[in-house]
């Protein structure tokens, strides 16, 4: 599957694992459930990759503590009219000072792209039968924002005498 | 008034090119409308029962004559010659063809305009005080932080798909004209014992299906904690709020169902984590606002003129005029003048293309070159010499705004309905339209004092019905029409929801029931009693005995 990271379109090398099946060789990604339930065996498979995908009722909170056994958080949306990944991702940067992948899975819309963007999502996923081409676009429509966010430190009151 | 510079110039124009992108895709296939939708209503694009509506933002209600000129260039070029002026201080236009709504957008950003986020589930347009920074019982200027706020709200990444629409409104006086207690966050600027100016927060207060007054959630904060403790705000809402039925989505509703007090807890807690961070507001930065929002240089004007005094003793057309449409200034010597837009024949709030460019004319010949939208649909003019009043009543009296109605009986609120709307359950226009024409006699209209009457097609109560001292709310009871009537609701800030008061009434009976209320108050009332103060005396039942005594 390609995949937007980095803004660029890449191979995806991770794998998904359902609950119910066996964990696969290589980088991984496990459900929440998952993870608490089977976290010292999944720890003990050591540095091949382990990443944890929360649903959209789960919070930064949930693994706030454990956030440094994960090179990938995956945030997902069941709709893209659900807006509660967005504080995830911006706590997760911001408040936990996270620097692995947060990656959007689920319906994931180019109009969406920059607003995920710039809460500090950097790997999307983009709904499987929409262009990935095409959602990169959503990167350059805006120069200018006025709040700070992930990719600027500053609220542009800050910024305007430049 | 606030003046972009290159940057907010940059972000309305880019938000023009990305929209004209969105319509070429939702034409072209590449969008199905359900994908549109959020889009399109994200900058303030609905579908209505005949066609495409536009609802253009006016922020806190301020408008320069060039900015209205242009809206009557739009309302003539792209609509069909009138623009229909909102209860949330906006202007919206009900027949614009979905392809001509990226041009409509690059007019409006060429005068500093947008239709940025004036719908869909986001922090909407930003309203305050109409009076602000001309009204004598003001501690403060709200505008420079309700911009402030419209900056911050502009795109917020974290806060563009909320579970339902987010409403501010912030006053900065004690007489609460932008009626803060019925928005998501209402803000008034307020002294703590020590006399340093900050905010007082509520929060959960609105209208709709389940009305609420909102909620103090602080006494005070500091300015430089406005962005912040905002934030903190939207960020428990956006994780908490409810999205499962969009009926009980509003924040209103989790501060019921979580308690004011456990909100509080989970808002302070964020707020302690972030209380120093990137969001801190320098005091340079208020002060840069403020200066937008400078008095301008006022003359040394006369308080009393000769052919004012004259006038009201020998029109009483001027003078009913002058007690019901013109109010004192902070500024001695100078007028704030309400233009009424609650004319017989006249849908309420709306306004002709032509109407436009004389009231674009008019305030800049008599009042700054500025002109202010209310909640209650009428426009105000806020810098008039005293001594220009005769001259300006005549010159609104031959455009039709100078009926002499503010806050009387007619000067109702009223939602588009039934003629309009995909939501309403029954018409409302007409419904204002029969009650204007039966309360023509002015003498008895002004008799009756001050009474807030507001319609709404349905429940979800755009025409205010909660927060009218009388009510009325469009219903359908087997495809047939039915109104209810509430009485004892107040916006102001002593805030109450209305109640209502018995079974509803036919499309016919409506106006009759109404005129029953009125003549029930006259009986009731003590000396020039107001009909709120009235009705909080004598309460429910006489109004109720009365209407339903031939049942």
């Amino acid at each position: 599957m390609k995949i937007i990271k980095g803004q660029e379109i890449i191979e995806d090398s991770w794998t998904r694992v359902a609950d119910e099946d066996d964990l696969p060789e290589g980088q991984v990604i496990v459900s929440l459930a998952r993870w608490q339930q089977d976290r010292e065996s999944l720890l003990s498979r050591g540095n091949s990759g382990l990443g944890v995908a929360l649903d959209a009722d789960h919070h930064a909170e949930d693994i706030a503590d454990d956030l440094e056994h994960f090179d990938v958080v995956a945030l997902n949306f069941p709709v893209f009219r659900d807006g509660r990944a967005y504080s995830v991702a911006r706590l997760l940067r911001d408040r936990y000072d996270y620097k692995g992948e947060v990656r959007a899975t689920g319906d994931v819309l180019r109009d969406q792209l920059f607003y995920m963007y710039r809460c500090g999502f950097d790997a999307f996923e983009v709904r499987a039968d929409r262009s990935v081409e095409d959602a990169l676009k959503a990167f350059d429509e805006f120069s200018v924002v006025y709040q700070p966010s992930v990719e600027e430190p500053l609220p542009l009151w800050r910024r305007r005498s430049s | 008034m606030y003046q972009y510079d290159k940057f907010d110039h940059q972000v309305v124009s880019e938000r023009v090119n990305q929209f004209r992108g969105q319509v070429e895709r939702r034409i072209k296939g590449e969008l199905t409308e359900e994908e549109f939708l959020p889009l399109r209503l994200q900058n303030g694009v609905y579908l209505q029962l005949h066609a495409y509506m536009i609802r253009v933002a006016i922020p806190y209600g301020i408008l320069s004559a060039t900015q209205m000129r242009r809206l009557a260039h739009i309302a003539r070029t792209y609509d069909k010659g009138y623009g229909h002026f909102t209860t949330r201080q906006n202007i919206q236009y009900n027949w614009p063809k979905l392809e001509d709504i990226p041009d409509i957008l690059e007019s409006l950003a060429d005068v500093e305009m947008h239709a940025i986020q004036t719908s869909g589930n986001c922090i909407r347009n930003i309203s305050a005080d109409q009076l602000a920074g001309v009204a004598g019982d003001e501690l403060e200027d709200p505008r420079p932080y309700a911009e402030i706020l419209r900056q911050w709200s502009t795109f917020h990444p974290e806060f563009a798909h909320l579970p339902r629409k987010f409403k501010f409104a912030l006053t900065g006086s004690d007489n609460d004209r932008a009626a803060i207690a019925y928005h998501d966050i209402g803000y008034k600027l307020v002294a703590n014992e020590a006399g340093e100016v900050g905010f007082q927060i509520f929060v959960g207060g609105g209208m709709g299906r389940t009305p609420m007054i909102g909620k103090e959630i602080t006494p005070w904060i500091e300015k430089r904690h406005l962005l912040a403790y905002t934030e903190s705000m939207l960020r428990v809402y956006n994780g908490y709020g409810r999205r499962d039925n969009k009926y009980k989505a509003r924040i209103k509703i989790l501060v019921h169902e979580m308690g004011i007090e456990e909100y509080r807890r989970r808002v302070e807690e964020d707020f302690a984590r972030s209380i120093d961070g990137a969001m801190n507001l320098e005091d340079s930065e208020i002060a840069r606002m403020q200066a937008f929002f400078a008095p301008p240089t006022y003359e040394d004007a006369p308080a009393q003129d000769a052919e004012v005094n004259a006038l009201l003793e020998s029109d009483k057309k001027f003078a009913q005029w002058y007690s019901r449409n013109v109010e004192a200034h902070k500024q001695a010597g100078y007028a704030l003048v309400s233009l009424s837009l609650k004319t017989k024949g006249v849908p309420p709030g709306d306004v002709t293309a032509d109407q436009m460019d004389e009231i674009a004319r008019i305030a800049d010949k008599y009042s700054m070159g500025q002109i202010r939208t209310t909640h209650k649909q009428n426009l105000v003019l806020g810098d008039v010499r005293i001594q220009d009043l005769p001259d300006l009543w005549r010159e609104l009296k031959k455009v039709s705004l100078a009926d002499p109605n503010i806050e009387t009986i007619t000067d109702l609120i009223c939602c588009p309905g039934l003629d309009f709307c995909a939501l309403a359950n029954a018409r409302s226009i007409p419904i204002a339209d029969r009650i204007l024409n039966q309360l023509d006699d002015l003498d008895y209209v002004h008799d009756l004092g001050d009474i807030r009457m507001n319609i709404s097609g349905c429940i979800n109560a755009c025409g205010h019905h909660h927060a009218g001292n009388i009510g009325i709310l469009g219903v359908d009871k087997k495809g047939e029409e039915f109104y209810q009537i509430t009485l004892g609701g107040s916006s102001q800030t002593d805030a109450s929801i209305g109640k209502i008061v018995g079974p509803a009434f036919s499309y016919d009976d409506i106006v009759p029931a109404v005129t029953n209320v009125l003549e029930t108050f006259v009986s009731l009332r003590e000396d020039d009693e107001r009909f709120l103060d009235c009705y909080r005396r004598v309460g429910m039942a006489p109004f109720k005995e009365r209407l339903y005594e031939n049942n």
